[in-house]
């Protein structure tokens, strides 16, 4: 699975709360969740973020609340793959369950600035700056995970293959 | 040899068939209990209907508590509401509470005994970690894990290493188990503990009651943990006594227990803590804490809305009142602390002070209902997030503490400790 994106960049402790404010929680709906992604956060970033857009964060990205809103709200908003320094642990599985790509790279969150346009391979866990050629690499996702997100999540994932075993 | 556990692998080992776990292990485990509420169940309950299971794995290993924006604030959580209200007719779902039956999850489902010493709780709520106080394994998750243990009742988990904490020394006056867990978390980090165990020990800790437990087990998840735990003891058996007829079984930690890191922690010289604006962290002794006016104070939450804590609040406030422009907001965390609180003259005691007192909800904690910031606000809360905007605004502040430091700081209107008054 590859992807291409633009950079969006957030620092450490990201947390849930700040993706998606609890005053938008009386909603289950992806497109309105997406809508108020990172609302008080970023309010510049659901008017100008592009379908297939990367975030690359510091530590510690999804830390809180475990409201699967907040990936819900970034993949409903067009993002294509989080890269980040480290991830809360609701968040991780959060992520993969439903089928959003979450990526750990130290030296690539160190390397990459707002707006850089990126190609990020999930399952080698290459990620190339397409403005300066430089190559990072990320700790790979366990097999069963790749799967999943593939699958376009956990739910598609048993439909299509029967229950889990990741063991 | 048998292998050496600590009380976490053991819940965990027994819960997967296994003699024996070991950290980075992923196992598959059964699951006593899954609990979800009115913000995670409706979309859990997209997962139940859409994997097309017509029934639950054991509509009486569910539990469905309507208590984060109850009574309903708007149409749309009504709507929620009413999702999983009919879910749980239609499903047969046992646990199911809301209005006069509920409270706040975390506090109602001990209460009710529905956890016992180990046993394994998986909730799609981050502070489902709160039972590891009673001994038991519990951790949050999102709604699509929570939806698919509703339908096998099982979940895949990662064997997460334990952080030992040892509590030793005696603790000063109007300190408590919310001042232990924020100094710990000082020390730790919000990510000082992220997919590990907190066990919670020490000469301190087996004096500590159930109240001061549920407290501190509640905010592991503030360092990041999967799980925070207490070995189940004397106290834990007395607390248990007169709730259920089901026995639990009580685990401890094997004395070759390998641990990720043993940290010793003499409370002697612990003030009563302040989490600053605008991470739970941010954690400094209230002497060295500036004296900020307060527009609001909050005494509730999962964290701390039980009877010790309203009573902390009400000795502190008794022939006192709570300062011109403050206000200072009371939620007993489920109807039977309520009813105990009008037994016991507390309530009272807080209204003549100039408190409101609400119905059990979870409400401000997450900036729902019931106690708003407006823009520029400062608040002061006994609950376990200070993020920023996570009471109101984006540009209002909070500060978490003790029940006493909350009373205190009502009556002074700033941020205090109760010798000042």
């Amino acid at each position: 699975m590859e992807f291409k994106g633009r950079v969006w960049k957030f620092g450490d402790h990201v947390d849930t709360d700040l993706i998606i404010p609890a005053k938008f929680l009386n909603v289950s709906d992806n497109s309105v969740l997406a809508s108020n992604c990172f609302a008080d956060l970023r309010p510049d970033f659901v008017k100008n973020v592009q379908r297939g857009d990367i975030i690359v964060a510091g530590s510690n990205f999804g830390c809180g609340s475990s409201r699967e809103h907040a990936p819900l709200a970034i993949k409903g908003a067009g993002i294509s793959v989080i890269i980040a320094r480290s991830f809360s642990r609701i968040f991780y599985r959060n992520a993969i369950n439903i089928g959003l790509p979450i990526l750990e790279s130290e030296e690539a969150v160190a390397g990459l600035s707002e707006g850089t346009v990126l190609f990020v391979d999930l399952v080698s866990g290459k990620i190339k700056d397409l403005g300066s050629s430089e190559i990072f690499f990320s700790k790979p996702i366990p097999d069963f995970m790749i799967k999943i997100i593939q699958a376009g999540g956990l739910v598609d994932y048993i439909k299509n293959h029967g229950l889990l075993n990741p063991a | 040899m048998t292998p050496q556990m600590t009380i976490t692998e053991k819940i965990l080992a027994s819960h997967a068939g296994q003699d024996s776990v070991s950290p980075g292990d992923l196992i598959e485990v059964n699951v006593d209990l899954a609990l979800a509420n009115d913000i995670t169940a409706p979309l859990a309950i997209g997962v139940v209907k859409e994997l097309g299971a017509n029934r639950v794995f054991d509509p009486e290993k569910i539990a469905l508590v309507a208590d984060h924006f109850v009574p309903n604030k708007d149409i749309e959580s009504a709507r929620q509401a009413k999702t999983m209200k009919e879910f749980a007719r239609g499903y047969n779902i046992k646990h199911y509470f809301e209005s006069g039956e509920s409270g706040i999850e975390h506090v109602i489902l001990p209460e009710k005994g529905l956890v016992l010493p180990g046993d394994l709780v998986i909730g799609a709520d981050s502070h489902t970690c709160t039972y590891g106080a009673l001994g038991a394994f519990s951790a949050g998750v999102g709604s699509t894990d929570l939806g698919i243990i509703m339908v096998t009742g099982r979940i895949w988990l990662k064997v997460p290493a334990t952080i030992k904490l040892v509590y030793e020394g005696h603790l000063r006056p109007w300190v408590e188990g919310k001042d232990l867990i924020l100094f710990t978390l000082g020390r730790l980090g919000t990510a000082g503990a992220v997919y590990k165990a907190l066990e919670f020990s020490g000469e301190l800790i087996k004096r500590l009651s159930m109240d001061q437990r549920f407290t501190m087990a509640n905010m592991a998840v503030e360092c990041g943990a999967k799980n925070g735990i207490f070995e189940p003891d004397d106290i834990t058996h007395a607390y248990l006594e007169h709730l259920t007829d089901r026995k639990g079984s009580f685990y401890y930690s094997d004395k070759g227990a390998v641990y990720d890191q043993v940290v010793n922690i003499n409370v002697n010289e612990i003030e009563p803590q302040v989490a600053i604006p605008h991470s739970p962290d941010n954690v400094r002794p209230i002497s060295e804490v500036d004296p900020v006016r307060l527009d609001q104070v909050f005494i509730g939450s999962c964290t701390n809305g039980r009877s010790e804590d309203l009573r902390v609040a009400a000795g502190i406030l008794k022939g006192r009142s709570v300062a011109r422009d403050t206000r200072l907001i009371v939620i007993p965390g489920s109807p039977l602390i309520y009813k105990q609180a009008i037994r016991e003259g507390v309530l009272e005691i807080l209204l003549d002070a100039g408190a409101v007192i609400g119905p059990p909800t979870c409400g401000p904690c997450l900036g729902g209902h019931m106690g708003v910031l407006a823009e520029g606000e400062k608040g002061l809360s006994t609950s376990n997030r200070n993020f920023r905007g996570r009471m109101g605004h984006p540009k209002s502040e909070v500060y978490l503490a003790s029940p006493a430091i909350a009373a205190a700081s009502a009556v002074l209107g700033r941020i205090g400790a109760p010798e000042e008054l």
